[in-house]
Formats: C-alpha cells, sequence, structure tokens
C-alpha cells in the first residue's frame, strides 16, 4: 500500500520547514536513505532521506513550499500503485496525529537515516560535513523516526506497533488530537518511552526545549548523567554537549584522522606592517579603526592567489580548485567558538573584509549566524595572539585544506645586518605563524612557497601592492 | 568512587531505608543500612502493620454481633485482649525479621546503632553493643522518619495518656477513650477501640473528621461510625487536661470551641490518644553542620531527586515535605534515590523520573468504612475553581456489594470533561483500598474514563462499581 511520506522534526524546535528542492522525481525508484530532498529548517538546510523503499508516486509539497511537522509531503507506494487513491485526508496538510494505521513511515528510519547540514560552526572548525541528527541533537526531541527505532531496538513490545505509530497514552492522543500536534514528532518521557500528556503540553506550550537533559526519563537511556548544584561534588561532573559542541566535536575528530596534517612555521617580522596599520587608522574614526586581523586576512588573500593550491579541496578521487578565496576567521564566544567566512577576500579591500567580519561577528553573539555565513571556508585563520600564545598549531577546518595559527606580536632579540652589511642584534616585533596542511592537496614544497610568500607579504605589505 | 567504604548509607530501616537498600544492591551499590530499632521501622512495628492486625480482629469481633441475626449466640465472657494485642505483635515481629532476612538475601550490610552525626560523606554511629563507628560513603540517604507530634500539655505517658505506639503497645482496654485528631490514625483507632465496646469519643479542631478527604467520604464515614457510638466533637479543641491523683482517678480534658481561647466544657475519660501528626526526625543528627537545615515543623526539603543542600545527602519518607508521610510514599521515593545514585556513579545508564506527583499517590484509610483516594479531592477542585466533573456511583448498585451487605459505599471519579483524563477518585466502603487502584492505575497512565469502562469487569464484584463510575462520567451508567 502507497505511503505517506510525513515532514519530521529535523531539529528540536523546528514545526515546519520549506523544501528547498526535490532531489528526485515522480516515478522515480527509492531506496530507503535515498535522499528525497533538501528540508530548510529553523537552523540550517538537511537532507530528507527517504524512509521506505518504492516508486515516488506524488510530491505534495512543492520545492519552495513549506509543510508542518507531520503533513505529508510526498507519497512512496508500489508501481502502478495510484497515489490519488488514498484517502483526501492523507494528501491534505491536516496534522496525522491521529493516523496510526495509515502511516508507515517512521517504523522504517533507521537512526542516521536523517542527515542533517551542520546546525552551527565554531572554529578552529567551520565544516559543512553531514552530521547525523543522532549526533546533532542527542537531547532533542528527535524525528519520531528515530525516537521509533530506538523503541525498536530495547522493547519487546515494539512488534506491536508495526505501523511505526509512537507509543502513547490515550490522554497524550486525546490532547494531540486536539491541540494538532504530531505525535510522531515527540519523543516520549513516559514508561518504555510512551509519550505521555507532559510531552504533549511542552510543545503546546513551545517548552519542548529539551528537558531530557534534566528530567529523567525512564527511556531516557542515553540521558547524560547531569548534576544539579545539591547533588554537587558527589560525582564528576558531566554536562550534556551542546549541539554544536556535537558538530564541532565530530568534524574535528574527522578532519584530523581523515587529512593527514603537517605543519610549517614561520618567524615573521612584523614592524613594517605594524607601522601600515599605524598610519592607515591615525586618519579614521575609532570605530573604523582596522583591526590586525583583517590585514592578515587581506594578505593570507594575496599569498593564497599566488599559491592556488592552498585554496583547493580534497574530493575523495580529486582535488577542486576554488576560484573564490573564502576567509574564515575563528571567533571565540562566550559559550563556544565560530568561524564566520568572508567571500572572496583576495578581490576586497581592507575596509570592506573590515565591515563584513564586524557585521558576521556581531551576529555571531546574537545567535544570528545564517548557515552560509560559516559555510565552506576555503582557508581559516586562527589568531591566539590576544591570549599571549607564542604559537600552536590548529586543525584544518573542512572543506579547506590548510589552517594558519598565528601565535602574540612580541618584541624580540633578532640578527640583522646594518646598513654596513654587519650583523647585529636588532629588536623587533615578531610573530610566529604556523600553517597546518592537509598532505592530500598541499604538499610539503607548496605549502613552503605560501609561507615564504605570506611572511613576505607580512614583512613587506606593500609588496600586496604588486 | 572507591575512596569510599560505601556507595550509600541509608540512616533508618524503615519502609523507605530498607526498600532503598535492597534496590541499591539490586543496581550493584555497596549499600549500609544503620537502623536503631527494628528492622521495618515505625510502618512494620508501630505502625501500619501492627494496626491493621488489630483493625482486623475488630472487624471479626464486630461480626461476630452480627451473626446473632442468625440465632448465633457468642459467649465473649472470656475474650481476652492481651491476646489480640499479642497476635498484632507477633505479626509485626514475623515481618520485622522478614526485613532482616531480605537485607541480608540482598547483601545490603547491617549496623544496630544510632547515629550521633552526619557529616560530609560520613556517618558516625553509637552502635547498639556500645562500639562506636564511623562509617565513609559517597552517598547517605536520611530515612530517619517520624513520631507522634507531642502537644504541649498533652505529653505522653503512654499508659493513659498515648500516642499512636502506646495505644499499640496497650493490652487492656480502657472503658472510655478520648481521641484527639479525626485523621487516619484517629479514626483506625476510634474503629479499634468502638469495635471491642470502648467509648470512644473523637476530638477534632477542623469542621469535618479526615480533613485530607474527600468530604463525602468523610461524612458517609462519621454516620457509620455515629450508629456504632462514637461521639464526635468536630470544631473543638482540646485546652487542657487534668491528670488526676491516682492510676485510677479519670483524666478531665477541658474542651472548647476551636476558634475561642476558653473551654466551655469538660469531657471526662479514662484515656486520650493525641494523634495530630508526625514530627519528622531530623534532630540531634547534624545536618544543620553540613549545611542542611530543617525548616518549619522539622521537615527537610529535597530536590527533584530528594537530593538534600549536601552534597551527596539524599532524604526521604516522612523527613520529607511535601509527598506526604506514608509508608508506600517512602518506598517509592527510596526506589528513586538508589536509582538516582546508582545512575550517578555509573552503576546503570538509567537516569530515574523525578520526584512523586502527588497525584500519583494514594492515601488509604483503614477503618470500616474504609476511604481511599488519589489527586485533588473535589473540595480543592471546587476551591481552586478548577474545571472538573464528578462521576458517582453508589454501592448499593453494585450487585455484589448487595449480596454481602456492604451497599455503604460508593466510588467518586473527577474528570476532565473535555478529555475524560481522570483527575482524582475516591473509593468509600468495603474493600476501597484496594479497589482504588484500578482508577489510579488508570489515572497514571493516562487512561481516560472511556478506557476504564470498556474494560470488562468481573460480575459480581465490587468493582463494577469503579467501572459504572466511570461509565456515570460518560452518562451511560447501567445499573442506577
Amino acid at each position: 500500500m502507497a505511503e505517506n511520506i510525513p515532514m519530521l522534526a529535523l531539529s528540536s524546535t523546528m514545526t515546519d520547514g520549506t523544501i528547498t528542492a526535490w532531489k528526485v522525481a515522480e516515478g522515480d525508484v527509492v531506496k530507503r536513505g535515498t535522499v528525497l530532498c533538501e528540508v530548510e529548517t529553523d537552523k540550517a538546510v538537511m537532507d530528507y532521506e527517504s524512509p521506505s523503499a518504492g516508486i515516488l508516486l506524488k510530491i505534495l509539497t512543492a520545492a519552495g513550499s513549506s509543510a508542518k511537522v507531520g503533513d505529508s509531503i510526498a507519497v512512496i507506494g508500489k508501481a502502478g500503485e495510484d497515489a490519488s487513491a488514498l484517502p483526501a485526508a492523507l494528501q491534505s496538510a491536516a496534522p496525522q496525529a491521529s493516523a496510526p494505521a495509515v502511516v508507515a513511515a517512521p517504523a522504517a528510519v533507521s537512526a542516521p537515516a536523517v542527515v542533517a547540514a551542520p546546525a552551527a560552526v565554531s572554529a578552529p572548525a567551520a565544516v559543512s560535513v553531514a552530521v547525523s541528527v543522532s549526533a546533532l541533537a542527542p537531547e532533542a526531541a528527535l524525528p519520531a523516526a528515530q525516537a521509533v527505532s530506538r523503541r525498536q531496538d530495547t522493547s519487546p513490545a515494539a512488534a506491536v506497533n508495526p505501523a511505526g505509530f509512537p507509543r502513547s497514552s490515550p490522554l497524550a492522543r486525546a490532547l494531540a488530537r486536539d491541540a494538532g500536534v504530531d505525535l510522531r514528532a515527540l519523543r516520549g518521557s513516559g514508561p518504555l518511552g510512551r509519550v505521555v500528556k507532559r510531552d504533549v503540553e511542552a510543545v503546546i506550550s513551545g517548552t519542548a526545549e529539551r528537558q531530557a537533559a534534566s528530567a529523567g526519563s525512564s527511556g531516557g537511556a542515553a540521558a547524560p548523567r547531569t548534576v544539579r548544584g545539591r547533588e554537587g561534588g558527589l560525582v564528576d561532573k558531566i554536562v550534556a554537549a551542546s549541539r554544536t559542541r556535537m558538530v564541532v566535536a565530530k568534524r574535528l575528530s574527522d578532519s584530523m584522522r581523515e587529512a593527514p596534517h603537517f605543519f610549517l612555521r614561520s618567524a615573521v617580522e612584523m614592524d613594517r606592517l605594524m607601522a601600515l596599520r599605524a598610519s592607515i587608522n591615525a586618519g579614521r574614526d575609532e570605530a573604523d579603526r582596522l583591526s590586525l586581523n583583517v590585514f592578515f586576512v587581506k594578505l593570507t588573500a594575496s599569498a593564497i592567489v599566488r599559491n592556488p593550491t592552498i585554496n583547493a579541496a580534497w574530493k575523495g578521487d580529486s582535488i577542486e580548485f576554488k576560484r573564490s578565496v573564502d576567509i574564515a576567521l575563528a571567533v571565540a564566544l562566550e559559550d563556544g567558538l565560530v568561524a564566520p567566512v568572508v567571500r572572496d577576500c583576495a578581490s576586497k579591500g581592507l575596509a570592506d573584509i573590515e565591515r563584513e567580519f564586524r557585521t558576521l561577528i556581531a551576529k555571531a553573539k546574537e545567535g544570528r549566524l545564517q548557515s552560509s555565513d560559516y559555510e565552506g571556508a576555503t582557508f581559516t585563520i586562527s589568531n591566539l595572539g590576544a591570549w599571549g600564545v607564542e604559537e600552536f598549531t590548529a586543525i584544518i577546518n573542512p572543506p579547506g585544506s590548510a589552517i594558519l595559527a598565528l601565535g602574540a606580536v612580541a618584541r624580540e632579540p633578532v640578527v640583522r645586518k646594518d646598513a654596513g652589511g654587519a650583523e647585529a642584534v636588532a629588536i623587533r616585533s615578531m610573530l610566529r605563524a604556523t600553517l597546518s596542511c592537509d598532505h592530500r592537496v598541499i604538499d610539503g614544497a607548496v605549502g613552503a612557497a605560501f609561507m615564504r610568500d605570506l611572511k613576505g607579504l607580512l614583512e613587506e605589505p606593500a609588496l600586496a601592492l604588486v | 568512587m572507591s575512596e569510599y567504604e560505601f556507595d550509600v548509607v541509608f540512616v533508618g530501616a524503615g519502609p523507605g531505608g530498607y526498600v532503598g537498600a535492597i534496590r541499591a544492591r539490586q543496581l550493584g551499590l555497596r549499600t549500609l543500612v544503620v537502623e536503631k530499632e527494628k528492622a521495618g521501622g515505625v510502618c512494620l512495628n508501630i505502625g501500619c502493620i501492627p494496626s491493621k492486625a488489630l483493625i482486623d480482629r475488630a472487624a471479626k469481633y464486630r461480626q461476630l454481633g452480627e451473626m446473632e441475626e442468625f440465632g448465633v449466640a457468642v459467649d465473649r465472657t472470656r475474650f481476652d485482649y492481651s491476646r489480640v494485642q499479642k497476635a498484632s505483635r507477633t505479626a509485626a515481629d514475623r515481618l520485622s525479621k522478614g526485613v532482616d532476612f531480605l537485607l541480608r538475601k540482598n547483601g545490603v550490610e547491617f549496623l544496630a546503632g544510632t547515629v550521633q552525626r552526619i557529616g560530609s560523606h560520613e556517618v558516625a554511629v553509637a552502635l547498639t553493643d556500645g562500639d562506636e563507628r564511623t562509617v565513609n560513603a559517597a552517598c547517605i540517604v536520611v530515612a530517619t522518619g517520624s513520631r507522634p507530634r507531642v502537644v504541649p500539655g498533652f505529653e505522653f505517658d503512654e499508659k493513659r495518656v498515648l500516642s499512636s505506639t502506646g495505644m499499640l503497645m496497650m493490652t487492656t482496654l480502657p472503658k472510655r477513650l478520648a481521641i484527639l485528631g479525626a485523621g487516619a490514625i484517629g479514626m483506625e483507632f476510634a474503629f479499634i477501640m468502638n469495635s471491642f465496646g470502648v467509648e470512644v469519643v473523637v476530638v477534632e479542631m477542623l469542621d469535618r473528621i479526615l480533613p485530607m478527604e474527600d468530604s463525602d467520604a468523610a461524612a458517609l464515614a462519621r454516620s457509620a461510625f455515629e450508629k456504632r457510638g462514637v461521639r464526635f466533637m468536630t470544631s473543638m479543641k482540646a485546652f487542657s487536661l487534668e491528670r488526676g491523683k491516682g492510676e485510677e482517678s479519670p483524666l478531665l480534658l477541658a474542651l472548647g470551641k476551636a476558634e475561642t481561647s476558653e473551654p466551655s466544657e469538660r469531657l471526662e475519660t479514662d484515656a486520650i490518644l493525641v494523634s495530630v501528626g508526625r514530627q519528622p526526625n531530623t534532630e540531634g543528627l547534624g545536618l544543620e553542620s553540613i549545611g542542611v537545615v530543617p525548616e518549619r515543623g522539622g521537615f527537610l526539603s529535597a530536590g527533584p531527586w530528594y537530593e538534600t543542600d549536601a552534597a551527596g545527602v539524599y532524604a526521604i519518607g516522612d523527613v520529607v515535605r511535601g509527598d506526604g508521610q506514608l509508608a508506600h510514599v517512602a518506598s517509592a521515593q527510596a526506589e528513586i534515590v538508589a536509582e538516582r545514585i546508582a545512575f550517578l556513579l555509573g552503576k546503570t545508564s538509567e537516569n530515574p523520573r523525578q520526584r512523586l506527583d502527588p497525584m500519583e499517590v494514594p492515601s488509604a484509610v483503614y477503618c470500616e468504612p474504609q476511604v481511599a483516594g488519589f489527586g485533588p479531592r473535589e473540595d480543592t477542585l471546587k476551591a481552586e475553581a478548577r474545571g472538573y466533573k464528578a462521576a458517582t456511583f453508589p454501592f448499593r448498585g453494585a450487585g455484589k456489594a448487595v449480596a454481602i451487605g456492604e451497599t455503604e459505599g460508593f466510588v467518586k471519579i473527577l474528570y476532565d470533561e473535555k478529555t475524560r483524563e481522570i483527575i482524582g477518585a475516591t473509593v468509600a466502603g468495603k474493600d476501597a483500598t484496594e479497589l482504588v487502584h484500578e482508577l489510579l492505575l488508570a489515572a497514571s497512565s493516562e487512561l481516560v474514563v472511556d478506557d476504564v469502562f470498556s474494560t470488562v469487569h468481573a460480575h459480581p464484584t465490587l468493582s463494577e462499581a469503579v467501572k459504572e463510575a466511570a461509565l456515570a462520567a460518560a452518562g451511560r451508567a447501567i445499573h442506577m
């Protein structure tokens, strides 16, 4: 029998999603896991993988349209089945809270089936690797798909629930029916994961924000051992990782594991650049003064233009050379890190880059960064100089193939030739820059050439004009 | 947490401590119980269990009289109350030994002694055999229970001015008994004593008996008691007590209207039971020194998992404000705490649910008629102007109740008209304390009234009254 494919809650706060593109067409054969469409939520754009196999009989929600969680977005069935023969109610946008018999989809979805684009980013790893929802939202009101499949793993009674309709109390069903809440989008907090009154009420009152971390649920096997103040000192403090942190952790691990890193360090004399910056800023209002970082970004872009391999990405069996130099700058926030990206830094002036970063950082601090603000950096700069760090190495932030780690600028004795050509100890402002390279893309000589050029530009910024 | 000798120490082996200790062992925690008296606590030794033994004998004794209707003449001249009392002690002792056995069987370590001080991860015990021992533990659970509350001027001598403990230990019946307080304990002893022929007067400050229960159930109980000769003085309070000179001279109670400051009448009696509440045992444990300061009335406040303000210190049972001083509450809390500690110490990946919902805690009064209920009572819902509907079905509509001559009773379901959610319920009458659990299970599992009446109930049973009350909620009771 043909099945309705519902819009699932792909994030904890998602109430509806916009289908940005269909990846399959009506009549196409789909397998379980085939990406059906891209769904844009309040957080990110995510791939929606098919929970069922069959023929995509009908698309009910066109690309560009949005659907509420629980609404049917498509019908999948066997060849020759007529989607229009489904009960009319199934094709409407009405929530399906109480239609277990006809909605078979969620049961078939395995946990990682719904793949999400990153919800947020932090440096030094602004990455757009797809991350499974299970990693993204461990405490969230998971899509029913996951809640159901988890129960199937653990519940001996799963067989009585073949349609994949969530176990729920009669009262929860009545409340959900009245309020138009889709039970399939909920993770039950009752015995054996049963959806109970408080779960539905939490959705109605908009407080579905994860009580799971603190509210012990008998079904919550994965609940973290969060310790409240009153129980403090009893055990090591364990705090549930935010979704952002989960994404970052996965990306950094993937990057470190998959990209063979090597590191190149240079000591850079900063006196001319500092003087240049001072003279540029001398004529500017305080609010318009250029940060040191924006010089690093701009001059790095110039060095990248001379060494285009630095701006390339490993694609498994090919290397993609990016035309645009899109540089991310790691920014520390109170509760984490972000790495917003300024596009095409090679063709922008210092003031433009400065203005764009300021806008992005302000957005980041307000938590309003869009995925387009941090995804797809071709190169990342992380500057820990403000913390007095002399030098450090950073983990590459995919899809970029290199990241530049900058330490503090400090006055140091160096050996220089004086006007007469004799060696003498001089005092200079020195910076230590360390480049982490993905050896799959960047060989040692290529990275070294880049560092030579970058050092030259930083030491004599006028060369950037050449 | 291997630096501690124990993962958890339960201070007190009552229905909180011993249940928690067994649960803790089931979860693999190294568990110690410290108890200064007998295992089983007040409940088993001087509470629920012996009083139920007395109530049972009292009911049987009363029924003997009812057999006279059928020509059975019973010779009661050799009736010996001391043997009734002894039977109640036998039951209590047997169960207490049973708890000892269960603790041993589960590998719970047991220390007989009095806790002198609860410190940070440390418990100092004065052992019954005279030694002292200090044990340390990752977690400490205060499960020290409660004792009868003393009213100034009515201090217990346990001979004639009695607490519930004294009542249970009494081996001869007084001729007359005055009971201060018409709560569950007062009513149960009123039933026992009245059944054995004692003249009973119950004095209650509030304007009704069983103030925590449904008012219709309380009225039913009052009327049943009054028919048997129990006298109630509601809205009255006892001002003072004159104990007289010799052992034999009567006690004189000065009574007056609850809202006045002067007594207006005197009541002569041979014994007084003061049952006006229970005082948490929270003094003398050094809790203040670890930052756990009892609130007014001696209660401890506890968080979602019954944690106190001191790290690793939990509180359950009668010492905790909020969930009710009931044995089954203590046991339920104990399981939550044991599971919580096991979770925190990494023995289980399952975090228990948070503290009990008062809604799911049943109350039970074991006099005849029995009264049992859960959830907010109708009076509360009315006072708070909360939307609800009440559906009541009288026992006399149930064939079984008529057949066995137990028609005084009813089932009342409070429900939400729109969602048919069961908000609360009261059962009064024969076996009410057993019957209530069908509705409690339904409510706690979020079944609606339709689920209850859709369930086929055996005929003839008193449970049919439960089903009929559910039908009444849908406006379709059959036998009414």
